[in-house]
């Protein structure tokens, strides 16, 4: 496998969000607004990436029967510097995501990717691979985020992309309205079951 | 600390709220990964949702402690009896850590407590055991008992409840995904993108409880903070 497969093989193809099903959690809860999401991606590439690469330095003299530990820790160190970083520059942010930031220690797909390959590999490709997961992850994450807040709220990045005047007023009530759905977390799950379907579609469509 | 201005009917809200209302899966969204993974049939689901009963509802309660006498604001006041002043210290930037430390290592001293005693419950549990331990419900129900600031007693109903909603959660896409094994859906569609969607159809309907508050404390009459947090709604610009 050459080295920069690591990165770019699980961005679509393998996607760990829509193959593996790992780390739903956080892209269900955090893609109301893309902005929060674009937050919530950087903060798992940045965990991702280096406890990937924390993991594979010290893969050799880990003990077996405490390597899940040892992996919680690391990545709950790096958790702790993007939860204090946020807090102190971007403080609204941190109080959006609330506990979410947290939650990325126990993101299944930052610890699946020390236990299936940061353990197994040096360095330098752990690095890339645990990147390139996490940057597949920001993808639908981004994907998500900006459809739910399109259609939500008619804005991206809280910038009004759709104008006033389309707006349904009371002299006009059959105009556009955001969709209410859109904004509710459920939704989430109906575009990442569509996202995989055309997935699906599409790799079934590659093997002919 | 133990009871705060809870009273017993206000647990009782408490306990519906976090099962039905704001249930940690359908309503936070929490523990998906092995929601998804682990719900294909009903008995598997059963025993992993009652491990994650067990293992939330215990560690919640350690956490607790965690909170109250090591990490928190002031919380190491305990120590003055040995003459040290540590009230000022805040330890609270730790909490991750220690929280997923307390529970990888509650996880593993229950896998060898329960393989021990009850070697059958041993071999249904068994390797869902580790799985729990990145189980963000597990996490999640402790940050958000932090969060909230619950005094001892509503802080075991919460996490309690929470698990048993969790539980409730699993078992019920299970059974769903029983019966979806002979209905007849687009191939792409099969496996995840259809539980995606049936979830997110069970997750609407548990948002039809959203704004009934029953764990407002009747006393101080205060919300809790995360029911205004998460309600957040698309700006009106209709009036009719």
């Amino acid at each position: 496998m050459k080295l920069r497969h690591y990165y770019t093989d699980q961005i679509w193809k393998n996607n760990q969000i829509l193959v593996a099903i790992l780390g739903i959690c956080s892209a269900l809860a955090v893609t109301i607004k893309v902005n929060v999401a674009l937050t919530m991606s950087l903060s798992v590439i940045f965990v991702t990436g280096f406890s990937s690469l924390f993991v594979s330095l010290i893969r050799n003299i880990t003990p077996p029967n405490v390597r899940m530990i040892a992996q919680l820790a690391i990545i709950s160190l790096f958790v702790i510097i993007v939860d204090q970083v946020l807090k102190a520059f971007l403080y609204e942010m941190s109080l959006t995501l609330s506990v979410f930031v947290g939650l990325i220690i126990t993101n299944c797909l930052v610890m699946g990717r020390a236990e299936s390959m940061a353990k197994n590999v040096s360095p330098l490709p752990a690095f890339l691979d645990g990147l390139g997961a996490a940057s597949g992850y920001a993808l639908i994450l981004l994907i998500v985020g900006v459809i739910r807040e399109f259609f939500g709220f008619g804005s991206l990045f809280d910038f009004p992309i759709i104008p006033k005047s389309w707006y349904a007023t009371p002299e006009h009530p059959d105009r556009y309205v955001n969709s209410n759905l859109m904004a509710l977390a459920p939704s989430a799950f109906f575009i990442i079951g569509a996202i995989i379907w055309l997935r699906n579609v599409l790799a079934k469509e590659e093997d002919l | 600390m133990w009871m705060g201005p809870y009273s017993v009917l206000n647990l009782l809200g408490l306990a519906i709220q976090s099962c039905f209302i704001q249930n940690i899966l359908l309503f936070y969204f929490l523990g998906m990964c092995s929601y998804l993974a682990c719900s294909n049939k009903l008995k598997t689901s059963n025993g992993l949702g009652l491990a994650v009963f067990v293992v939330m509802s215990l560690s919640g309660v350690l956490n607790w402690l965690v909170h109250n006498f090591i990490t928190g604001e002031g919380a190491l006041k305990w120590l003055t009896f040995t003459g040290i002043n540590a009230a000022h210290i805040n330890l609270s930037f730790l909490e991750f850590l220690i929280y997923i430390s307390v529970i990888a290592a509650f996880v593993q001293v229950l896998e060898i407590v329960i393989d021990k005693f009850a070697p059958a419950l041993y071999r249904a549990l068994g390797m869902y055991l580790p799985l729990i331990t990145v189980n963000c419900a597990i996490l999640g129900a402790s940050l958000f008992a932090t969060v909230r600031a619950y005094p001892f007693v509503p802080n075991l109903v919460y996490v309690a409840s929470a698990g048993l909603g969790w539980w409730l959660a699993i078992a019920l896409i299970a059974s769903i995904r029983e019966k979806l094994t002979y209905s007849n859906i687009p191939a792409g569609l099969h496996g995840m993108g259809m539980t995606f969607v049936m979830t997110g159809l069970m997750a609407l309907a548990f948002m039809g409880f959203t704004g009934i508050a029953l764990d407002h404390i009747s006393e101080t009459d205060t919300y809790p903070l995360l029911v205004q947090e998460e309600q957040v709604q698309p700006e009106q610009n209709v009036k009719f």
